[in-house]
């Protein structure tokens, strides 16, 4: 294995010795998703017993839930390996080695897609097995759905660490909340057309607009638009580029202010 | 030449933590960085180590500049510091595993085996870091900064807070590692019985700047004093006393 992947494999290996010891790690892996699984799934069911059956709201409410789920686990896939070194005040240890600022964020999104990859099965296991969750319906566009939302969430989650690099351990209650407040915009449940003007023209910047949408026209039996999810991917793209930007600049910025070497809660809440 | 540090400043504002500092470590030295609290030795260690970014000057490790040549220059160097326990959430085996993998060490399997055995850690290794003693987890800070076998080590007071017992099996460890692998050695340390028994040459840093360099066993009678801690005591209290002899 060349000495760079090496590097990079030693972030994703320090992640699964701490899941290997602790129950903690392992069980909102996939608790949180169940329960959502779980919930959405009866309110798709009850949902389908009030209106007359023409129109199935498993494929389109419980799936727009799993997909965005996939979307939040990837990015706190990447925001809790960092935390590991926050938490464990390691980051004198990592940076003072030949591991590169690249490198470790590819540990960073090589760890998020172990893990987020349990949280997925497990939520197709419960949509599908218990829901009957028809994932055929999406056909092959579920690729750029997932691509979409993985790649996305990757930016979120590498800004969410610049954040907290910048601002100190107790920016991390800026980051949790961030999905939440993405989901109006994002149109998880409903058309973009039932938001106003100026919130429909933030939902058009944001990648993950264009899967719900699109999954909802999927389900309602018409076409998907792939120039749409086209844009969906270059926007997430974007958002990538911009996020990576975003972290080496924090990052240099702490080399710059010795902050790398003595970071704790004390340095900077 | 192991380390050569050229001119290296840091400035913060207005205030100068480190002062046009320039000094080598050589091949089987061990060369001890002294001074008080502020002085600027633990800022000099972390611009050697990569993790703050100097204002002026060049730091050179094994002939590759550090600023060009990053990973090159640090898959040369280790180190361990009181103030950089490893993760106390991974075994003692598991913390070396992982750092071994960063540094890129071949062989890594039987490295860890042989550094296990060689600071007596093998009863250790399934043994999370968080709950060893102190001794014990200087042991294993040592152990991780010897996996690369480093042509510089740097060791920010290796011996604060142990009993002088595991302070004497420490320092004749690193002694043995100075001799035997001809690596090159940086030591601070505010133990001055220590330094004098390990170091090689001393550099005693003040107000950022290089105040005083030579022989341990000699430096203090050359400025009519009796041992190094009154030495010591001295460029705390007193530089610009030393400054004119």
């Amino acid at each position: 294995m060349p000495v760079h992947w090496r590097r990079t494999f030693a972030i994703v290996l320090r992640q699964l010795y701490l899941l290997r010891g602790s129950t903690a790690r392992i069980l909102p892996l996939f608790g949180w998703v169940a329960i959502d699984m779980v919930l959405w799934g009866f309110m798709s069911r009850y949902l389908n017993s009030l209106t007359a059956a023409r129109f199935n709201f498993v494929p389109a409410l419980l799936g727009a839930v799993l997909l965005w789920d996939f979307f939040i686990r990837i990015m706190q896939g990447v925001t809790m390996t960092f935390f590991e070194d926050v938490w464990s005040r390691n980051f004198l240890n990592i940076f003072a080695t030949p591991l590169s600022v690249s490198e470790y964020v590819a540990g960073l999104v090589l760890s998020s897609m172990l893990t987020s990859s349990v949280g997925l099965c497990a939520m197709l296991a419960l949509a599908t097995l218990v829901f009957g969750l028809p994932f055929f319906v999406y056909g092959s566009v579920i690729v750029p759905f997932l691509l979409v939302l993985f790649l996305s969430g990757i930016a979120l989650g590498v800004f969410a660490t610049g954040l907290v690099l910048w601002q100190g351990p107790a920016a991390e209650w800026f980051i949790w909340p961030i999905p939440a407040f993405l989901s109006p915009f994002a149109a998880v449940f409903y058309p973009l057309s039932t938001l106003p003007r100026w919130m429909q023209f933030i939902s058009h910047v944001l990648p993950q607009s264009y899967v719900f949408e699109n999954l909802r026209a999927v389900v309602a039996g018409r076409a998907p638009s792939l120039s749409a999810l086209l844009v969906g991917i270059l926007l997430a793209l974007a958002e990538i580029v911009l996020a990576g930007w975003f972290f080496v600049r924090i990052f240099r910025r702490a080399v710059r202010s010795g902050l790398i070497a003595r970071y704790s809660a004390e340095t900077l809440s | 030449m192991v380390l050569s540090v050229h001119q290296l400043s840091k400035r913060y504002g207005d205030l100068a933590a480190v002062d046009g500092v320039s000094f080598d470590v050589r091949r089987g030295e061990i060369v001890g960085l002294l001074g008080p609290n502020g002085a600027g030795k633990t800022t000099s260690i972390n611009m050697i180590l990569g993790v703050l970014e100097p204002s002026g000057g060049a730091i050179t490790i094994d002939g590759i500049d550090l600023a060009k040549h990053r990973t090159r220059a640090l898959e040369r160097t280790n180190f361990t510091a009181v103030y950089a326990q490893l993760p106390g959430n991974l075994t003692v085996e598991e913390n070396l595993r992982v750092f071994g993998l960063i540094y890129g060490v071949p062989h890594l399997r039987e490295r860890i085996e042989a550094l296990l055995r060689r600071f007596d850690l093998e009863g250790l290794r399934k043994i999370k870091c968080g709950v060893l003693s102190s001794g014990e987890q200087t042991r294993v800070s040592l152990a991780k900064a010897m996996l690369n076998d480093p042509q510089l080590l740097l060791l920010d007071e290796p011996t604060a807070s142990l009993d002088p017992a595991t302070a004497r099996d420490i320092r004749v460890m690193i002694r043995e590692f100075a001799a035997d692998d001809s690596a090159g050695i940086l030591w601070t340390s505010h133990n001055m019985y220590e330094v004098e028994e390990v170091c090689d040459r001393v550099l005693f840093l003040s107000h950022g700047k290089v105040l005083l360099e030579g022989n341990p066993k000699t430096l203090p009678a050359e400025h009519g004093l009796e041992t190094l801690e009154d030495l010591f005591i001295t460029v705390a209290r007193e530089p610009l006393a030393l400054e004119r002899t």
